[in-house]
Order: structure tokens, then sequence, then C-alpha cells
């Protein structure tokens, strides 16, 4: 049999459903406060739907100024106590977190995924198993926060208000309470409105790792939740991670206050194809680091920047392979590409893309069967993009690629740092020297050579210029949560 | 009806395998006999943790997080059966959780980029010594040698312990959770028997690279530190740790031991 022969042969996929059936979702979820769920207090729930069916899984309360401050003062009186519990005994309880966690991945992985639309393959391979390895990674950081940051006394900051979006609802939870509870403090967290199941599976975790009540609060509700957390009396410090203009207003609504802060906000990350990449290989991190999780990602590699010489076979090569990308039922375990998180953001991408025909780029979207019902965006390429046009300046925080070219090293360094962003960048490159000194003349928090959207709770994490400022991971996301004596 | 008991043979814990000692010879300890270990026996332990202590090393600090993790349930599960005090048990169980967290912070911690003048990317990095002898208290019997073992495991090296020589029952029952819990084969090696003896052939073994000495014996100490001269073996010699405190307020010391610190230098530009 010739090859010609065997490479003919269609295989396509059936369809592989992950199946629902031992999940249990409650129909109403309460203000997880003081160790228990509660009603909010002025009554309001609201549907969280998944954004593949447009189908309601369960309501959810949104929390009002006065569960604020019930939420504060729960956790001011936890406190003194959790402050001053034996390191150890503060480990203890997160390793406990991080077991029941890997115990709870199947559920907790498909509640992920029917509440926000990714992939089941993304929230069964990296987002449960990561917000694991977190909380693991940080229980061992409990009992030596001294080594880990160097000085000789260390104190908690005392209650921290955590805001976090919904692209990684329970990871990015993990990445703030993880750090939060091992240096001693005691947290409330609010979800986002969009995708708040996991987190409150996360405050059943709490309950059956018998966590002390008011450690964590998980307090639901939508941007005005947030904006009154951030602002009420008893927050020593405030952690968001979300878009650069809430991030803006909460730096502002700060001023003039002693709360700590930090900031992990949007990016428009240049991904850096030279002619001397191993090409293939580039094209994987290129579809990786643009349509990972719908391109919903902070650092996703959203400008493409090619090197003129390759610039054509780089294209050749990655628009067929887009057109291999599967897009549809997140539940399909097959599937690459998954739902929209919501209505509102499927509008902003669909206005960035109109912008980006308008000003003059050339658009090319892969052709692909959608599901009539919930939100879609098939993958998108931009070629003949100048970098004035918004679809290179603006985060699309969708399946959108922006190509742009360069010619020498040194045009490549200065595309990639014309960004009010600084969150993240990509080398491809065979030259060890050239990636390193790329490396080092971007303004980005995190940059990857020959990889990209790679995570580990070992690793800093974080942004330079209007991406925030402030690290999560390793031991440099304990700093942001210590007082350090001296 | 009254019914005998089952009494257990206690063994040799070598290549994860459960075994008598090669001389035939035993010794005795509350009620029980346990195997008296030759030199072939340490021979054979050595050879069977050199064999494991590559694939341990290349493990994830993270995997070895959780097998250490897993290691501290197992022992917590039998804290009732380990024939010593529950406060022996718990603080052992606590020092296992201490190192269990250190996998991954060792790096951080012991390494770090050198900020070199010239184009370079220095940076120094801790890898594991590789196969570690233990030479155990007589007491704390189960955390005297918890408080060494823990140590090298996190660190990613593999070990070859002489037991408490008169009380080795609670070790060789740590054999049987370490067995549960996800360990592998090799990477921890127990032999009961006379110390001197053992920990003389042990020191003088040429296939070993650290000497962790507990043992509190003057004599003994000196004599294994000549015999590590011949093959400049990395020695540690301290006090039986007998709390929770004293095996771990000086965490690093005791990981800096069996860590060697790797420098690596790569151009940056041109």
């Amino acid at each position: 049999m010739s090859i010609e022969t065997r490479t003919s042969i269609v295989w396509d996929y059936a369809p592989a459903p992950e199946s629902t059936d031992h999940i249990r979702l409650r129909d109403r979820y309460g203000i997880f406060e003081n160790g228990e769920f509660r009603e909010p207090r002025d009554g309001r729930y609201v549907p969280t739907i998944n954004p593949a069916t447009e189908e309601p899984l369960a309501e959810v309360a949104y929390g009002g100024p006065d569960d604020v401050a019930a939420a504060v003062q729960s956790a001011r009186a936890a406190y003194p106590k959790w402050a001053a519990l034996k390191d150890l005994e503060r480990a203890k309880y997160l390793f406990r977190i991080a077991r029941l966690i890997q115990e709870r991945s199947r559920e907790l992985a498909v509640v992920e995924t029917l509440d926000g639309g990714k992939p089941l393959r993304e929230s069964r391979d990296v987002d449960i198993p990561l917000a694991a390895a977190h909380f693991f990674h940080y229980a061992g950081w409990a009992d030596k926060l001294r080594y880990g940051v160097n000085a000789r006394e260390v104190s908690p900051l005392g209650v921290v208000g955590q805001i976090v979006p919904w692209n990684f609802p329970l990871l990015m939870a993990a990445w703030k309470l993880a750090p939060a509870l091992a240096c001693g403090n005691v947290a409330i967290l609010k979800p986002a409105e969009t995708t708040p199941l996991t987190a409150l599976l996360l405050a059943e975790i709490c309950q059956e790792a018998e966590l002390p009540p008011g450690v964590v609060t998980i307090l639901p509700g939508d941007g005005g939740t947030g904006a009154t957390l951030v602002r009420a009396p008893g927050i020593d410090k405030v952690a968001f991670t979300g878009s650069t203009a809430v991030g803006r207003d909460i730096q502002a609504a700060l001023a003039g206050t002693s709360t700590h802060l930090t900031l992990e906000l949007g990016g428009k990350s240049a991904n850096i194809v030279f002619e001397d990449a191993a090409l293939d290989q580039a094209i994987e991190g290129i579809v990786n680091g643009i349509f990972f999780n719908q391109g919903h990602v902070c650092c996703a590699g959203s400008r493409l920047l090619i090197q003129e010489s390759v610039r054509d076979e780089v294209i050749a090569k990655l628009w067929p392979r887009m057109g291999r990308l599967r897009v549809g039922d997140p539940m399909d375990k097959n599937t690459d590409v998954g739902a929209i998180n919501s209505a509102e953001q499927l509008e902003r991408i669909e206005v960035l893309v109109a912008a980006g025909e308008e000003e003059g780029a050339t658009r090319r979207t892969i052709e692909c069967e959608l599901p009539e019902r919930g939100y879609w965006f098939a993958p998108t390429l931009f070629t003949d993009v100048s970098p004035a046009h918004r679809i290179a300046i603006e985060e699309i925080f969708g399946p959108v690629v922006s190509v742009l070219t360069f010619r020498t090293q040194a045009e490549a360094i200065e595309k990639a740092n014309n960004s009010r962003y600084g969150l993240a960048a990509g080398i491809w490159t065979d030259k060890g020297s050239k990636a390193f000194e790329v490396a080092g003349a971007l303004q980005a928090g995190v940059v990857w050579q020959n990889t990209y959207n790679h995570f580990d709770p070992t690793a800093a994490f974080g942004g330079y210029k209007d991406s925030g400022f402030g690290r999560e991971g390793g031991p440099a996301g304990l700093r942001p949560y210590l007082n350090i004596v001296r | 009806m009254s019914r005998l008991k089952v009494r257990k043979t206690y063994k040799l814990w070598i290549g994860g395998a459960f075994v008598r000692s090669e001389s035939g010879r035993h010794d005795e300890s509350d009620g029980f006999n346990y195997p008296r270990a030759s030199r072939k026996d340490v021979r054979d332990a050595v050879a069977a943790a050199r064999k494991a202590a590559k694939p341990w090393a290349d493990r994830t600090a993270y995997n070895r997080g959780q097998i250490l993790y897993r290691a501290a349930e197992a022992l917590e599960s039998r804290a009732g059966t380990m024939g010593v005090p529950r406060e022996e048990v718990d603080a052992s169980v606590d020092v296992l959780l201490h190192y269990a967290g250190w996998t991954d912070k060792i790096q951080p911690v012991l390494g770090g980029i050198n900020p070199v003048a010239a184009p370079f990317l220095s940076f120094s990095l801790p890898e594991p010594t590789g196969v570690v002898g233990i030479v155990a208290p007589d007491a704390p019997p189960l955390l005297g040698l918890i408080a060494e073992l823990s140590p090298a495991l996190a660190g990613g090296n593999v070990c070859v312990a002489v037991l408490s020589e008169n009380h080795p029952l609670p070790a060789l029952d740590l054999a049987e959770a370490l067995g549960v819990s996800d360990v592998p084969a090799g990477v921890v090696n127990l032999l009961s028997g006379r110390r001197r003896e053992l920990a003389t052939a042990l020191g003088a073994h040429r296939d070993l690279n650290a000497i962790l000495d507990a043992a509190g014996d003057a004599e003994l100490s000196a004599e294994l530190d000549r015999l590590a001269a011949e093959t400049i073996k990395r020695v540690r010699h301290g006090e039986a740790a007998r709390t929770y405190e004293d095996a771990t307020s000086n965490a690093l010391n005791r990981l800096e031991t069996v860590t060697e610190l790797k420098t690596a230098w790569h151009p940056v530009g041109a």
C-alpha cells in the first residue's frame, strides 16, 4: 500500500461527550460566610447559565452591601486565631484542600466546563490539576515563610479581599486563596458573575476540610459586589485579576488608604517567531498561545510577530492547522475551542473584529459548523495588520490572532514592547543566546521560549506596565500577603 | 473458641522487597526475632539504592512531594501500631509533612541566578547528591530515623539506613507504611542489626555519596569520618532528633548536606 492511499483515508471523530451523571448541583447557592451557606440579605439570586447551551445551571446569590459588611465582620473575627495557628497546622488545612480538589477532580472539571464553556480537556488536564498543585505548593510554604522571603520575622496582613475573573475560575481562586491562607491571612473571595459555581464547590471543600469558619468567605456577585468589597472598611489587602479598566478603578479607589494592592490585568502579548525557529513546533505554540481557552487568556499570544523572511511559510502552515481545530461542544473530549464565556464577551469580540476589517486588515475565519444555541466565535486570523490598528492594540480576549511582521531583532523587540501592556511574550528561535537576549529586552512579566501558556505553582506570574503589579506563584507570590517585620 | 495469633516475621527492606538477612542471623527484640543484617546485605542495599537513584531524582519535585505526603498519610493511619508513643508518631508524620513541602522549595531557596559581570545567564541549581547512608540513633527509634530520612528524600536522594540497634521494630514497621505509599522500590532501604558492623560497612562503601550520622557514638563518628575520606563522602553528624523542632529547625543545613550545587553558564546575545 502506498503512503498516498494510506493518508487519503479520512478518520473523522465520533462524538465523545463527557458524562454529567455524577454531578449534583444544588438548585441554589447562597453566600459562603462564617463556614456556612446562607441566603443573601436582600434575597437576590441570579441564574448562572451554560454558555454552550444558554440553559440555566443553578441560581446563585448576589452579595449586596450588607453581605459585604457581614463577610468582613466574620473574616475579622476569624483572623486572630488563624494567624496565631501553628504554621504546620495551617499547612495541613491547605494540604487537605489540595487533596480534596484532587479527589473531586472530575466533578470540578465538569462543572467548570458547564459553567464557563471551556473545553473539558482543558478543565480536566489544566485548570483542576493546577489548582490542586497550587494549594499543595503553598501548603508547603506555610511553615517556611521566612525562607521564602529571606526575612527573620514575618506577619500576615489581615483580611484580604480577592476578585477573580471568569476565564480560569477555580484556578484563579486557588492562585488567590492558597498564598493568602498560607501566609496567615483570612480571605473573602468574589468569583466572577458568569462562573461562580466551582468557587462555591470550593466552599464545600473548605467545609469538608474543616477549615475554621470565617477563614474563607465566598461572596458571589457582580461588579457592584466587587466594587463594594474593595472599598469596605476592614479590608487590609485587595488582590484583583481582571480587566485593566477595573484595575485602574480599584487603584484609584484605594488612593490615600493603607490598603495593600496587587493587580493582574490585561495583556496584548507578543509571540515572536524568528526565521531560525523550528517552524512546525512554532505553529503548535502559536495555536496553543492564542486558541487555548478560546483566547480568554490574559497572557494569550494575540500579537503574532513573524520575521518577514518566513512570514509566508508560517501563514501557509498556520492557516491549515487552524482549519483542523475542532470548535463546538465543550463537553466533548475532542473539542479544541469551546464556547465564548458570555453574550457580552461575544459582542466585545465581534466589535473588535469588525473594527479590524474596517481598518483594512485581512480577515480569515475558519469554516466550521457551530451549534445553534450558545455563544460561539470561530478561530480567526488577521494579516496585513498595522501597529496602529485596534486589533493590534486592544485586548480582544477571544480566538483572534493579529499578525505583524519585522525584519530585524531590534525591530521585533521594539514592536513587542510597543504596547501599554506587558504581561507575557513568546520567543521562537533555536538560538539560545538570542532568546535570552530578546527575553532580557522585553517588557513582559513572563517570557516563554519555544513554548507558550505554561503555568506552574512554583513560577511567578504577573505583569509589567498596564498589565498590573505583584506576582503570583513561587516565593514571589508570598510577598503580596506578608509584612516583613525585620 | 480461642484463636491463635499470627505473628509477624520481621524482615529487612531492600529494593522494595521484604527479605531475610542473607546471613540467616537474627536478634531478638520485644519478643520478636528480627534479622541481623550483614555486610553483604549492606552491599545489596546500596546496589538497590543506586538503581533507584536516577528515576527518583528525575521525578518532578511536585511528584516527590506528593509521595512524601502520601507517606505521611500512610504513617498517620498506622499511628496506633508503630510500637512507639503516639507523640513520637505524630511528630514523625509532621516531619514528613514538613519535608514533603520542601521538595519544590529547595531550588528557589538554595539556588539562584548569578549576576555575573559579563553577557551570560549564569545560574546555580541544587541537585541530589545521590545515595545517602543513614546511621539512625537508638532513640527515638522512629522519629530519629524519619528526621534523617525525610530531608534526604525531599532533596531527591535515595537512602540506606542502619536502624536503631536496641529498638529496631518501629522502623521495620515503617517499611510497611512506606511500602504502601508510592515510594518506589529501592528509594528507601532499611537494615536492622549491629550498628558498628553495618555502619562501617556502609561508610566504607565506595558507591555511597553521603552519610548522615545521628547515632551519637563518638568513636563510630570518628571512624565514619576516616572511611568517608576515602571517596570524599559528604558527612553530617547530628544529635538524635527528639522533637519536631529538632528535625525541622535546621532544615536548610540538613538539605544542604545532601545537595550538590551546579552552576550553568549560557551566553546572552552574540
